[in-house]
């Protein structure tokens, strides 16, 4: 987690919000309770494009619910700008939020939802007018301000939502799981839309979502949670090439966890012995030395297979997976456990290999994670 | 809406339109007599001799009549305002509070003018302003009319609010609405055709209510249908019939135009 950290460049503008030790119990009925965020402390950037990460029910909605204000927490600090905002009321938070189904009012316009916070603030008329129809060509929809938000598409609806909270010019938007209502085309459309989005206003967002491909391909950096906790928090690239756990490693994306027993050193690589034998080459991390337990974590798209004889672990096919842009194979080595492949299929029938064959797994040096969690 | 071939069908079922036409006929045959009759050019309502309107004449010439229903129209106002205002208020504090320890009675409590049999509403509510010694005439009724109004108005706003994603009023508040504004610029126009509902429901059983007014009204404060019963005593004449006629009218006439609102707000 420190290694992920460092790697991010540090901070050339100011923090927007910064939590300390916050922590959510909810009470249930009359006895019970349950802590939503246990002890989460975390500084987002101003401008920065901050996902908040996890399965469903590992916090992510709640904490962006405190930080809208619609919760308060049961312990710890949220501070906006440096300010300490316990007890303030939504309504008086520079924050907006983009809902999860929209929550557009029905009974209104696209162009009286749009206006409705500039309302609110007492804006003049002709400031309003002007800022609904930026915000609806920001959004690509500048004709459809007449339409009633029931009238609308998902997509529209979606869009709709996202004006009306940047028209009042928040110095945060948080949006909570804004894509997940999507197809998959669409989905995939906005995001490129809301990251450039965010990159042109400046403006910093804070993203919710369980899908690790949206979090890996918009944020500047990603927090990772898990029941109630923050796992890791770094780059994309960071928490995909060295997660600090195996929850971390095996949310963001797939991969291979393998327990080994670490060995010599040689050069810059340690020796890390895999059940059965095999060795493969992993960087050295922190003070584990030889003879300790650790556990690996190797991308499939890492492991290469070959027939040639003369190098790799020897092992055989037991799976093989046609899925368009790649292969997925399963392969037992012989001396070692199973291994998840992922090979690109760059020609026809790339490799030509099927169950039963007799290959070779290369494993680059390094290309194997030590987890410290 | 077509029913497919396959799925449940009353109407198939032997016996079904017979049932039907008895049920219809029991509900609406007394009320097509009693506005045949009123037609009537004799003064009899069971021997038809031809058409004529001298009755409805007659009847709102009748200064009795005219006086019993001003004070109809003015309680059912009055007790439709202030049993709506009353309801809605009810609904919110009964929805949009975080569950507490009870809600269930407070339901109980609100709706027990529809449990607790009318007559004994009539006569709690007559020995009890008797007993403060509330002598307000007209204001006797409204206030009688205000509390059994009160669960008709409640139920239809309470069943709207309770439908209502809470993610909108939410969002009004991240958009800068203070509560005030929030109730104002979204829970009360998404509210409005609970509200109407309520109130044009609260509007009819006023209205059409005598137990509790027979109970309550003193002289001078006659209500319409209270009006009807005492010259219903003396023998029924097609005048009688006129005013229960055009009572009728009003009646279906409010409660088509809030279903109507209704309509036009959800499309």
């Amino acid at each position: 987690m420190n290694a992920a950290l460092s790697q991010t460049p540090p901070a050339a503008v100011g923090t927007a919000i910064e939590l300390r030790s916050v922590t959510k119990v909810f009470q249930t009925g009359t006895a019970g309770s349950v802590t939503a965020l246990d002890e989460v402390s975390l500084a987002i950037r101003d401008n920065e494009f901050f996902t908040l990460l996890g399965p469903s029910g590992c916090g992510k909605t709640t904490l962006l619910r405190l930080i809208a204000g619609f919760e308060q927490v049961t312990r710890g600090d949220i501070l906006l700008f440096g300010d300490d905002v316990a007890g303030l009321p939504p309504h008086k938070r520079p924050i907006n939020t983009v809902f999860q189904h929209y929550a557009l009012f029905p009974h209104m316009t696209v162009a009286e939802n749009v206006a409705f916070g500039l309302r609110m603030l007492r804006r003049n008329k002709a400031e309003i007018r002007r800022t609904v129809e930026t915000m609806l060509t920001l959004v690509k929809m500048p004709d459809l301000g007449e339409r009633k938000s029931s009238q609308l598409s998902g997509g529209q609806q979606q869009r709709v939502a996202l004006a009306r909270a940047l028209a009042n010019h928040p110095r945060v938007l948080l949006l909570d799981e804004p894509l997940s209502a999507l197809d998959l085309k669409l989905r995939q459309e906005m995001r490129l839309e809301l990251k450039t989005l965010q990159r042109e206003t400046g403006i910093t967002f804070i993203f919710v979502t369980h899908d690790q491909e949206e979090a890996l391909t918009m944020s500047d950096r990603i927090a990772v949670l898990q029941a109630g906790r923050i796992q890791q928090v770094g780059t994309p690239d960071a928490i995909y090439e060295h997660p600090a756990n195996p929850f971390v490693a095996n949310f963001m994306g797939e991969t291979n966890l393998l327990s080994a027993v670490l060995g010599t050193v040689e050069r810059d690589m340690i020796r890390c012995q895999l059940e059965g034998g095999a060795e493969v080459l992993a960087r050295p991390v922190g003070t584990k030395a030889a003879g300790c337990r650790v556990t690996l974590s190797l991308r499939p798209e890492r492991i290469v297979l070959t027939a040639d004889p003369g190098s790799g672990l020897a092992g055989r096919i037991t799976d093989c997976l046609y899925r368009g842009t790649d292969t997925s194979y399963r392969v037992k080595l012989e001396r070692g456990p199973e291994l998840q492949v992922y090979e690109q299929n760059v020609a026809d029938h790339s490799h030509g290999m099927s169950v039963g064959d007799s290959v070779r797994a290369l494993i680059a040096p390094g290309a194997a994670r030590i987890l410290v969690g | 809406m077509m029913a497919g071939p396959r799925t449940f069908d009353l109407k198939r079922y032997p016996g079904f339109g017979f049932i039907a036409a008895v049920c219809l006929g029991l509900l609406y045959l007394p009320l097509f007599v009693l506005v045949f009759f009123s037609f009537n050019e004799r003064r009899s309502v069971s021997n038809w001799s031809e058409f004529s309107l001298d009755w409805y004449a007659k009847a709102l010439a009748n200064d009795a009549i005219r006086q019993a229903a001003t004070n109809s129209f003015l309680v059912a106002t009055v007790a439709t305002i202030s049993a709506t205002i009353l309801a809605t208020a009810a609904a919110l504090a009964t929805t949009r509070v975080p569950r507490f320890r009870g809600l269930t009675g407070c339901y109980a409590v609100i709706n027990s003018p529809l449990m607790v049999p009318e007559i004994v509403t009539a006569v709690a509510l007559l020995s009890f302003l008797s007993l403060i010694g509330l002598e307000l005439g007209v204001g006797n009724v409204m206030i009688a009319h205000t509390v059994f109004c009160l669960p008709f108005a409640y139920l239809p706003i309470r069943a709207r609010l309770h439908g209502m994603d809470t993610a909108l009023e939410q969002a009004a508040a991240d958009l800068y609405a203070d509560p005030v504004q929030t109730f104002r610029h979204v829970t009360l126009p998404m509210l409005m055709p609970g509200i109407v509902a309520g109130a044009a429901l609260a509007f009819v059983i006023s209205l059409d209510d005598f137990i509790i007014t027979q109970m309550v009204a003193s002289a001078g404060a006659t209500t319409l249908p209270v009006y009807i019963y005492s010259q219903v005593r003396m023998g029924v004449t097609p005048e009688v019939n006129a005013v229960s006629s055009m009572l009728l009218g009003v009646s279906i006439v409010i409660v088509s135009l809030a279903v109507l609102l209704r309509k036009k707000e959800t499309t």
